[in-house]
């Protein structure tokens, strides 16, 4: 398969890989996906809690190079942007920007997902009422 | 396709890119090419023309082509039928024994990490009437002789289980498997096409009544396979499956495709010449890149047996790593991946599920396949190159990282739907 100049620019130099302190009350986690299903996103954002605009985004992603590109792409355009802001990004708009071909649009939507749920974990750490969000938990941490 | 030379390990340059993907199809050697030419163009004839030179040129290539393909498996020349490939051969051994000995029993029995030509086959013979029994296969990737035994009964006709698996190498038993086809009264066919030329494989000492074979897997064209067909003790009758006129002894209809034949039949001379000496060179070859990739990363698991196995192949899990996400990160090198990504139908191998080792190792898996034209150099490279791309891609990993921390990844709820 051929992959698009994009995808391969954010493959080879992927944006904001890493980690946040996850237990910090401005930092919002979304982990989205399954091993078994071959794609698992971690991505993380740092909210400014006086204005609300996400300072800073890391990501880590277990899956093929569009999973990285979109997710890579997705700390990219999440910084800067408010909560709000962020949560009208579609997957639709990285399938476009990366040209994904119609078998990884998957990879667009588990991208969308771990923004949403970035967005929800932060929300629920701060007491907003949010859209609750699929999250994967480790199960030792749910009890 | 453009190339690039670039220093080794060694001293050695090595030409990229690198082809080490020997079970998806070979290099025609450059001596079996030679000896293919003059049948495209002065030796052009049909050989299946009776009454003139053109004919008797080809029909005599042919004959020498036959019996050198029998030679390497320790058959007779007329026991040879000429194919397009090794995907007709299953279905002609299959088909043409469930139609022949329909009236005998309705049961054949294979194994779940066959090929999908003969899995696809016996899945049509079902919608038929035939019942078919698919063997689990152990952790190694082998069938466990007493399932086979507790499968058969007075219905069984045709037991077909694979010489060698083609994704992760693993060798099966196959001369008890004809031993106790042979006391049951039961035929034995098996898909020999990743062992021909690679490891030993004689049909009377391993008890084969039909072999599927194949030329571009052993240095050959394309586009050209046999089946072995045995004609005594016992004699065994097919139903021909394609019509028309009665070449290969009815078996097979079609003009013959003699340059392709010559090709195959100079594969199986070179093989019978070298095939121990460079099994000894691959296996080293194989052992080489394993214990580099062993050596420098941990979690890495290797799939189906280390001790029944094809000397050239080595299928290795890397865990916490996409398969399709690697190869991209080695884009110079040519091998292949169990990955979902990979594959057409976007289901992760189902060689490596069968195996029981979980879907995630399967998305992790690269096949090597080492063959005659690799060298240590390239070996060298291709080592380097999978281990800086593993480590470099287990920074990106979330498991990985999950894994460092000591998560135990098989107790998390994982929250996404399958999205494939």
């Amino acid at each position: 398969m051929a992959y698009s100049d994009k995808v391969l620019d954010h493959y080879s130099n992927p944006r904001n890989v890493g980690s946040l302190d996850k237990n910090s009350t401005e930092v919002g986690t979304g982990l989205v996906g399954a091993p078994e299903c071959g794609d698992v996103m971690k991505l993380q954002i740092k909210v400014n809690p006086a204005t609300n605009i996400i300072e800073d985004a890391k990501f880590k992603t277990f899956g093929c190079g569009s999973a990285i590109a979109s997710s890579s792409l997705a700390t990219e355009w999440v910084k800067g942007k408010t909560v709000d802001e962020a949560l009208t990004i579609r997957n639709t708009d990285i399938v476009k920007e990366l040209s994904l071909p119609p078998v990884k649009i998957h990879c667009s939507v588990l991208a969308e997902d771990a923004i949403r749920a970035a967005i929800g974990d932060w929300k629920k750490k701060n007491g907003q009422h949010s859209q609750p969000q699929p999250q994967a938990q480790p199960v030792e941490q749910r009890a | 396709m453009s190339t690039n030379v670039i220093s080794g390990n060694g001293n050695n340059d090595v030409k990229l890119p690198i082809y080490m993907d020997n079970h998806a199809t070979t290099r025609t050697d450059p001596r079996v090419v030679e000896e293919m030419l003059p049948y495209f163009t002065e030796k052009f004839g049909n050989a299946a023309s009776r009454n003139h030179e053109f004919g008797w040129v080809a029909e005599q290539a042919v004959e020498q082509a036959r019996e050198r393909i029998a030679k390497l498996i320790g058959a007779t020349s007329k026991e040879i039928i000429f194919t397009s490939g090794a995907t007709e051969s299953n279905n002609l051994a299959i088909k043409g024994v469930a139609e022949m000995y329909k009236e005998k029993g309705n049961h054949i029995i294979t194994q779940a990490i066959e090929h999908k030509a003969v899995l696809d086959t016996c899945k049509r013979l079902e919608k038929y009437g035939f019942r078919v029994t698919y063997l689990p296969v152990q952790k190694d990737g082998r069938i466990d002789l007493d399932d086979l035994k507790r499968a058969m009964d007075e219905k069984t006709i045709l037991v077909t289980i694979m010489t060698a698996n083609n994704e992760i190498g693993a060798l099966q038993p196959i001369r008890e498997i004809g031993a106790l086809c042979h006391e049951r009264g039961v035929l034995f066919h098996t898909d020999a096409v990743q062992a021909i030329g690679k490891v030993p494989f004689n049909v009377i000492q391993d008890n084969v009544d039909l072999a599927s074979l194949t030329a571009h897997k052993l240095y050959g064209p394309k586009g050209v396979g046999g089946l072995y067909v045995r004609r005594k003790n016992p004699r065994v009758q097919l139903v021909a499956q394609i019509d028309g006129g009665g070449h290969e002894r009815g078996m097979r209809s079609g003009t013959l495709n003699v340059p392709g034949i010559v090709g195959f039949g100079k594969a199986c001379a070179l093989a019978s010449e070298g095939m121990a000496e460079e099994a000894v060179k691959l296996a080293a070859l194989r052992d080489r890149l394993k214990d580099a990739i062993m050596g420098q990363l941990d979690e890495v698991y290797i799939n189906g047996s280390v001790e029944h196995r094809l000397p050239g192949n080595l299928n290795i899990s890397f865990a916490y790593v996409e398969g399709e996400s690697l190869l991209m990160g080695i884009n110079d090198i040519a091998v292949s991946s169990g990955s979902a990504c990979t594959s057409a139908t976007l289901e992760p191998s189902y060689v490596l599920k069968a195996l029981g080792a979980g879907d995630d190792l399967a998305h992790s898996s690269i096949r090597f396949g080492i063959g005659r034209f690799n060298t240590q150099a390239e070996v060298d490279y291709v080592a380097e190159r999978v281990i800086d791309t593993v480590k470099r891609l287990r920074e990106l990993s979330p498991l990985y990282e999950m894994a460092k921390e000591g998560i135990d990844l098989t107790k998390v709820q994982w929250a996404a739907e399958p999205t494939h």
